[in-house]
């Protein structure tokens, strides 16, 4: 199970903003989700690795060399506000 | 009734000898757009810039390139991207974005001669089984248009089976290009892990995502896949050993092969038609010199739940970057904190928020060894079920899903029961093995004809095999009638 408050907080982490209504209806919803995720508890994984990397092959590894990359223009274009080659953001001081 | 499209390998040599060109092909597939715009099968289409490509192929197989795609026009679910096309993921959040880049695969395509005529409809972010989590409206199934598709890749299946294109890209995390596949009666190839870079396509689950086509028949898949698969620099989880040839071994048969059941694939749960296409289908195969046999997968319970921690988990780290800053769309807020909190609850549906949710809950602190770790661990014993198994068979067979395609509406009230429709896809992401799936027969289901696909599974890099298999199985079948491609909505 799952409080609606933990759903509040977690909501916070992953910076969505939730109305009351919401997070009780997805208490009860996630709750489900997880009740039968919990059936992965019946399985005895202590001596079972993780599987990682997640299709078992080995490290790539590339020359420390230079290459083309996006130029600034084309990294900012899709950015709702930018000033001076920079995106733009709201005001950050009052946000502790 | 649209008339079906050739084969990709007999259109593109008729672009190459003058027979046609490149430009009327796809003003032939923009036609079809337009034509069955109802099934909400196309987010965004460029006629201009499509012709403009097509002429520019024209010109290139004037000046004697010998392009294996030349003129072929191909659609692309649209979280992958195309450089200046709208890549919106079905959702708000991207409403007006248009990446600087194209997708490797996509780009490779382009190289080959084929043309971009449009983007495809899908379930926001690639996140659910019927297409109707889109932000921008559903698709239809054309074989009945109160059907769903299936999804994610629920447009670029439509789009195959509707006949507008000969080809359409997907991407499969759980099940999202070999589902819509089955329900819409196309072929679908979900390449094994590694196969093709994923680099631009818009990462879902980063450990399951792969890109695959969805197209007519088994060639045109082997003949696609032959020419977007290989090592790609951006993507370092892009496989650079030599990719087998897929295309000239096709008509190989099946003699000596070894072909398992998944019992736990054929269980209850899964309706009588279904089961009846995967007998007949196995059948063949006896009859043809294969020895088909039982096996067991004996995991297979615990699929969904370690996939939609899995997914979930990767879903809500790769999703962060939607914050409203650096691309996409801003809610006007205060302060920085308030701008990414309104800007992500606006601009991402109920779906992707309860996904980013469970993602984060499982991650977080107390809860990641439980949740994350543990399902790491499953995904390992799943791995091994397979490799068990392909000890004593070369592939597997089985369903693609325990029904045909289910009525629009039926599911969504229920997040649980619409990803326990994704129960015989997701084993695959999880273990990095490829499937393949191509319809089998038509059969009633609910009172409707629906198209039912068969799944065909191997081991790590076995493409070669799974095609050749899928071909055979497609040979023998006879033909399949076309979809009515939904005249009737």
């Amino acid at each position: 199970m799952i409080e609606p408050e933990t759903v509040l907080k977690v909501a916070r982490l992953a910076r969505l903003e939730l109305s009351g209504d919401e997070s009780a209806r997805l208490a009860v919803e996630l709750g489900r989700i997880l009740s039968h995720v919990d059936r992965l508890e019946e399985l005895d994984v202590a001596d079972v690795p993780p599987l990682m990397p997640a299709t078992g092959g080995s490290d790539v590894y590339r020359d420390d060399a230079t290459g083309p990359t996006l130029s600034v223009q084309d990294a900012l274009g899709n950015a709702p506000d930018t000033s001076d080659d920079c995106f733009r953001v709201p005001k950050v001081i009052d946000d502790a | 009734m649209t008339a079906p499209w050739p084969s990709i390998d007999a259109l593109a040599a008729s672009v190459r000898s003058g027979e046609r060109s490149a430009a009327e092909t796809v003003r032939t597939a923009l036609k079809r757009i337009s034509a069955h715009e109802d099934l909400g099968a196309f987010l965004h289409v460029d006629e201009a810039r499509a012709l403009d490509d097509a002429q520019a192929v024209d010109r290139r197989v004037g000046a004697g390139d010998d392009l294996p795609l030349a003129g072929v026009p191909v659609a692309l679910k649209d979280n992958l991207c195309a450089r200046g096309s709208p890549t919106t993921c079905g959702s708000r959040i991207l409403e007006h974005f248009a990446p600087p880049y194209d997708a490797t695969a996509v780009a490779r395509l382009q190289q080959a001669g084929a043309v971009v005529v449009g983007k495809t409809n899908l379930d926001e972010f690639a996140m659910g089984s019927s297409n109707e989590n889109s932000a921008f409206g559903p698709v239809k199934n054309p074989w009945d248009t109160t059907r769903a598709p299936g999804g994610s890749s629920g447009g670029s299946a439509a789009a195959v089976a509707a006949g507008i294109v000969p080809v359409a890209l997907g991407s499969d995390t759980g099940g999202s290009i070999r589902q819509p596949a089955a329900f819409c009666g196309t072929v679908g190839l979900k390449p094994t892990y590694g196969r093709v870079s994923r680099y631009g396509l818009v990462a879902f689950g980063s450990s399951l995502d792969q890109i695959g086509p969805l197209t007519n028949r088994v060639s045109d898949a082997a003949l696609v896949l032959a020419i977007m698969a290989g090592g790609d620099p951006r993507d370092a989880t892009c496989s650079n050993d030599p990719v087998p040839d897929v295309v000239s071994g096709l008509d190989g048969g099946v003699e000596g092969l070894r072909v398992g059941l998944p019992k736990e694939y054929l269980g209850d749960g899964i309706e009588p038609c279904v089961r009846q296409a995967v007998a007949t289908a196995a059948q063949r195969l006896a009859a043809d010199g294969a020895e088909v046999r039982e096996v067991s997968l004996p995991h297979t319970p615990y699929a969904i739940p370690a996939y939609y921690v899995v997914a979930t988990c990767e879903a809500s780290s790769n999703l962060a970057r939607f914050d409203g800053i650096h691309y996409g769309r801003r809610a006007e807020a205060p302060n920085l904190s308030s701008t990414y909190e309104r800007s992500r609850t606006e601009g991402l549906g109920a779906e992707v928020r309860r996904r980013i949710l469970l993602g984060t809950f499982a991650l977080s602190a107390g809860h990641y060894d439980a949740y994350y770790d543990r399902a790491m661990r499953v995904r390992t014993l799943i791995r091994r079920d397979f490799e068990q198994a392909f000890d004593s068979v070369d592939l597997l067979l089985s369903p693609a899903g325990p029904t045909p395609a289910f009525r629009l509406g039926e599911k969504t009230q229920d997040p649980l029961e619409m990803y326990l429709a994704d129960i015989l896809t997701v084993a695959a992401n999880l273990a990095g093995v490829p499937g393949l799936v191509v319809p089998e027969c038509v059969g009633e289901f609910e009172g409707a004809a629906l198209p039912i696909g068969v799944q065909l599974m191997g081991p790590m890099w076995s493409e070669p095999t799974l095609l050749r298999v899928g071909h055979h199985l497609e040979r023998t079948r006879g033909e399949m009638p076309a979809a009515p491609t939904g005249g009737t909505a």
